[in-house]
């Protein structure tokens, strides 16, 4: 059996467990948002998804992500139920992992990715129907996009390049969210009755778990421990910082006051953007990717009022619009100095075809994810109803969806 | 016996809790409330999206007091409940027409 590497299986155990806590991390950030009788609505999406995402991973997921590749779109059923796992090395060199690590590190990924779309069902979808969706979208879109961009399959050999996911994390649960959002229809009283956030404080500490799980999901996708591990972790703190301030920037310059919920939203911003960049851009061209997309961000939550449809915790404004600008941006600022296995973008010597690549893979994910989970949400709707009657959404989804209430004061 | 209600900003409890203290007023009941009457309420803003909050947060206080005591305390709450500025909030008096401490049954008077 060949070797492992000891300090690059420590550091990926550890990124493992903080792509994990990311999720939690996201429950909180949301739930912070929508109104308090929906609290536990809320986080129930994303804590639900990691028991649910992680057997699905377990028993299918993997193996239809990364076993061996047939044709370019899917891996085969070889790892089903996790089998020839144990034992088994990912990587060579300084690179090798237990198979084990690296399959519950890319899981982790799969629990998030689904947690991500609940943004836009906020306060109005059917708990029933979120869990057989969350399920089917694990399957059939997420394990495909996963397999396209990082098992061997047409996307990896096409050329574009996706260092933690931009695409298959936050463009593709963007996409579905927006397909939600269009089947779901808007919360009633939308645009007239307040909908403001019930704890700010919540979503901030949500916010802060989610930027220190980020060098988890950014620095570990380097699979490894090392200089590259070291380099995505820098880009990774750069964007988030410079998307809070632009995005603050942005507050200011346009006439309001510099906000709480501006300062988690634009670090997230940043950390969405640098996603796909991580590890393939210098520390300074983080920093510009990060500052370029808190202000796509900020500009792009108008995205939602311009054409209509109710995504309630803006998934489409900052994962779709973030994980867009930041694979775009991949193309202009990927350097084959920072990460030889890269390529040069459009600054570095690389001209457009870079850039053609990632704008296809954008194409592709946006597609795929979209008309799949509208497909998917069209046919729950039409068998089981995927939204509240009016009166559950009128008095809270906790009390009966869950019957629980969040708060007892 | 009068029952006197108020609605003041929430930073004069302690202002008024005390003026009644020193007037001989042994009880009182306050809470939490929002509200308005001509203060204007203020604008809050959420990713973009704009709120105007109408209602401002209050506190309310409720106590019934003896029928000679009730000017007083009427007095009492504007004078220290007062800011001059807008927002300052209303005193109501009714009618009680009964009260009763319940551990030891004393109607009127008495219960107070």
């Amino acid at each position: 059996m060949p070797a492992i590497d000891t300090g690059s299986t420590a550091w990926m155990l550890v990124s493992a467990a903080m792509v994990l806590f990311m999720t939690p991390g996201l429950a909180l950030f949301y739930a912070g948002m929508v109104r308090s009788k929906n609290v536990l609505s809320s986080t129930m999406h994303s804590l639900f998804a990691m028991g649910l995402v992680s057997v699905i991973w377990a028993v299918i997921g993997y193996t239809l992500a990364f076993g061996p590749d047939a044709s370019g779109v899917i891996g085969g059923l070889k790892s089903l139920g996790l089998d020839g796992v144990l034992g088994a090395v990912t990587g060579t060199g300084t690179s090798a992992i237990p198979t084990s690590v690296f399959a519950m590190y890319q899981g982790m990924f799969a629990i998030i990715t689904v947690g991500l779309i609940t943004g836009a069902v906020a306060e109005r979808m059917k708990f029933k129907a979120y869990v057989i969706f969350a399920a089917l979208w694990a399957l059939l879109v997420y394990s495909p996009l996963a397999h396209w961009v990082w098992g061997g399959g047409w996307l990896a050999q096409f050329g574009a390049l996706d260092f933690a996911g931009g695409t298959v994390v936050h463009i593709a649960s963007a996409a579905a969210a927006l397909a939600a959002a269009i089947v779901l229809g808007k919360r009633k009283g939308y645009g007239t009755e307040e909908m403001r956030p019930h704890n700010i404080p919540m979503s901030v500490l949500g916010a802060g778990i989610l930027w220190f799980g980020w060098f988890g999901f950014n620095a570990g996708s380097a699979l490894g421990s090392g200089q590259l591990a070291g380099s995505a972790f820098m880009a990774t703190n750069l964007s988030a910082a410079a998307g809070m301030l632009t995005w603050g920037l942005a507050e200011v310059l346009t006439g309001h006051k510099p906000t709480v919920l501006g300062a988690a939203s634009g670090a997230v911003a940043g950390l969405v953007g640098i996603t796909p960049a991580a590890g393939f851009v210098g520390p300074m061209p983080a920093l510009a990717i990060g500052a370029i997309t808190g202000v796509a961000c900020y500009f792009g939550l108008r995205v939602k009022s311009h054409f209509g449809f109710d995504d309630a915790l803006d998934v489409v404004g900052v994962h779709g619009v973030g994980g867009t600008t930041g694979a775009i941006l991949t193309g202009v600022f990927a350097s084959l100095a920072v990460n030889s296995a890269g390529a040069n973008g459009l600054l570095f010597g690389g001209g457009l075809a870079l850039l053609g690549k990632q704008l296809v893979g954008v194409g592709a994910t946006i597609a795929f994810s979209f008309t799949v989970s509208f497909i998917i949400l069209k046919l729950l709707d039409s068998t089981m109803g995927i939204r509240v009657d009016a009166e559950t959404e009128a008095g809270g989804l906790d009390v009966a969806e869950h019957a629980e209430t969040g708060y007892e004061f | 016996m009068k029952k006197i209600e108020a609605v003041i900003k929430p930073h004069k409890l302690d202002e008024v809790k005390e003026a009644l203290h020193a007037l001989g007023v042994t009880g009182m009941t306050a809470y939490d409330v929002k509200g308005f009457g001509r203060q204007k309420g203020h604008t809050e803003v959420y990713r973009g999206n704009e709120y105007t909050i109408d209602f401002v947060p209050k506190t309310k206080i409720e106590l019934v007091v003896s029928d000679d005591l009730a000017p007083k305390v009427e007095q009492a709450i504007i004078d220290a409940a007062r800011t001059d500025k807008i927002g300052d909030g209303k005193v109501f008096t009714f009618d009680c027409v009964g009260a009763v401490r319940i551990r030891t049954g004393e109607r009127g008077d008495d219960a107070l």
